[in-house]
């Protein structure tokens, strides 16, 4: 099966910063992948060219076996069969509503792509329902928590039904009850042979949500491989910023760290929190 | 101890009170944004109406109470204003508080000098100066005051039961462009997250503020807060840029309603064209 994503010696830079230099990878459809990283490692500005909203300096990115260029999204159904194919969640949801209210926000998409009124409307209804957000349909986007922002910006996206979906830190800014319904969808995309691809530094959701790690470090490929391989691998996590110095696992829980004082010592540090289970 | 002006602590309160004020100032414009919102989702006569039945009818009003020209019938469309604005939850106090006064306190001033500069029959005379108060001079400044206050009223009853961009969208129904629409449902959209903004910022610059800070410096606060500002909303525009474009905008806007008339909408846009109709006929 044709990838549906192959990034060939990709480097992009802002001005003089670089953010991607020489990277590489590939992303089967039907995969769930994570893009690990620190801040600035590159996982949104990858995002964005997968997305074909930025275009490599030098190399090439491929979607579905065809080279994404400036020049081949100028033709309107190139770019209409892209989108329809594509869709990307981004990080800061005040970005992505910028309609007047979660109707518009949920019709922009089929609009643009020139669905008809009736279909629209049934479209936006059936979403409204699947996401639980109904009773927001006339609420404009800042009379709306962060938690239903982030639902309506992911309504918003998956309207379109799109084969390959794209989520810059989906959990970022979202209470634990909201993060958990977001990962529940997430999980529920296993098996559905939608491509999901999300950019975290959250390493609790890692293996809930995908399959198949890439670990950004500069803009450089640091590491490819399971997400258990990944995530078992503590110096590697250390080194690549996604996980501080009390970052362990224990057999098989997701992650676990402890924040602790030695009896005796004279440091008051935090007494112990713990995330996933011993 | 130096003496040559306000103490340490009278300028730092000062200086707490100029960063309130900004602060305040923000609040409260967030405040009556979301107050205006929270009426307009209400359950009231004219929120139930379809938004372009609303606009259509009340514009309708606005335009007949400005061309008017009996007394007479320009207080029976005030009071229709009035009456509409009851079963609205738009109380008469706010009323007061929104339009009239400051609808009368600027009306007076343009209309005074009518009331003695009109020729005509003197009613009387302004004590000391003696200018002379003509009928005609006192019609003029009735005719301006009354014209302005329901004008007035029923616009704001428009803006107040509809949400504003049901308000924009109906502006459809009058051709209006659909760019210009777009971009005022963006621009109400992300001045929210401005102001939100604003506000953040100038609470940060509070919690650090440990000394007093002269004018010179108070200014230089907040022109760097508009600056910067101005700069998280040019990246702003380039993300949302990019965010439209990932879901299929090519450059050219569409929009969309979901309004539905309903025989009741039909009704009432028969009662408006009813009550500006009997007002043209009443004056004729």
């Amino acid at each position: 099966m044709t990838p549906a994503f192959e990034v060939v010696d990709v480097h992009y830079a802002y001005q003089d910063a670089p953010a991607l230099q020489g990277l590489t990878l590939t992303i089967e459809q039907g995969q769930r992948v994570a893009l690990l990283g620190a801040n600035g490692s590159g996982k949104s500005t990858l995002l964005q060219l997968l997305d074909g909203l930025q275009f490599a300096d030098r190399g090439a990115v491929s979607a579905f076996g065809e080279v994404l260029s400036e020049a081949r999204l100028q033709d309107d159904e190139t770019a209409f069969a892209f989108r329809r194919r594509v869709g990307l969640v981004f990080q800061n949801p005040d970005v992505q509503l910028f309609c007047p209210t979660v109707f518009d926000e949920l019709a922009f998409g089929p609009l643009q792509l020139g669905w008809s009124k009736d279909e629209i409307l049934a479209r936006v209804d059936a979403t409204l329902a699947e996401f639980s957000i109904a009773p927001l349909k006339h609420r404009p986007p800042h009379r709306l928590s962060g938690g239903e922002k982030k639902r309506v910006a992911l309504a918003s996206v998956l309207i379109l039904n799109p084969e390959v979906l794209l989520l810059d830190e989906p959990t970022a800014g979202l209470d634990p009850q909201s993060a958990s319904e977001l990962i529940d969808y997430l999980v529920k995309c296993q098996g559905s042979g939608r491509t999901v691809i999300t950019a975290t530094h959250d390493l609790d959701i890692v293996e809930d949500i995908a399959d198949r790690c890439f670990v950004l470090q500069s803009g450089r490929l640091a590491a490819a491989g399971a997400a258990s391989e990944i995530l078992d691998d503590a110096a590697l996590c250390r080194s690549a910023h996604i996980a501080h110095a009390h970052y362990h696992r224990h057999g098989d829980s997701v992650d676990h760290h402890h924040h602790h004082r030695h009896t005796g010592e004279a440091s008051p540090v935090a007494g112990k929190a713990s995330r996933g289970s011993a | 101890m130096c003496d040559c002006g306000p103490s340490y602590s009278a300028r730092r309160r000062h200086d707490g009170a100029f960063l309130d004020r900004l602060a305040r100032g923000l609040a409260r414009a967030m405040d009556h944004a979301l107050d205006a919102d929270d009426l307009a989702r209400r359950d009231g006569l004219l929120q139930r109406l379809d938004p372009r039945v609303k606009l259509a009818g009340l514009l309708t009003l606005i335009v007949v109470a400005v061309f008017v020209k009996s007394l007479a019938v320009l207080g029976s469309l005030f009071l229709v204003a009035v009456a509409l604005a009851l079963p609205s939850q738009v109380s008469l106090p706010r009323l007061a508080k929104q339009v009239w006064l400051k609808v009368f306190a600027f009306t007076v001033l343009i209309a005074l000098p009518a009331v003695f500069l009109v020729p005509g029959t003197v009613v009387a005379r302004l004590p000391v100066l003696l200018w002379p108060v003509t009928l005609q001079g006192l019609r003029s400044a009735a005719f301006l005051l009354g014209r302005a206050e329901t004008a007035a009223t029923f616009a704001l009853l428009l803006i107040l039961c509809t949400p504003w961009p049901h308000v924009l969208k109906a502006l459809r129904v009058f051709r209006a462009p659909i760019v210009l629409v777009a971009i005022l449902g963006m621009t109400h959209r992300y001045i929210f997250v401005l102001l939100e903004s604003a506000a953040q910022m100038f609470a940060s610059r509070r919690s650090r503020m440990v000394g007093p800070l002269s004018p010179r410096d108070r200014r230089r606060v907040a022109t760097a807060t508009a600056g910067v500002l101005l700069d998280k909303a040019l990246l702003l525009s380039t993300d949302v840029q990019l965010a439209m474009a990932a879901r299929g905008y090519r450059g050219e806007v569409r929009l969309i309603d979901d309004f539905h008339a309903t025989p009741v909408d039909w009704l009432a846009l028969a009662g408006f064209a009813a009550v500006a109709s009997a007002a043209l006929w009443l004056q004729a």
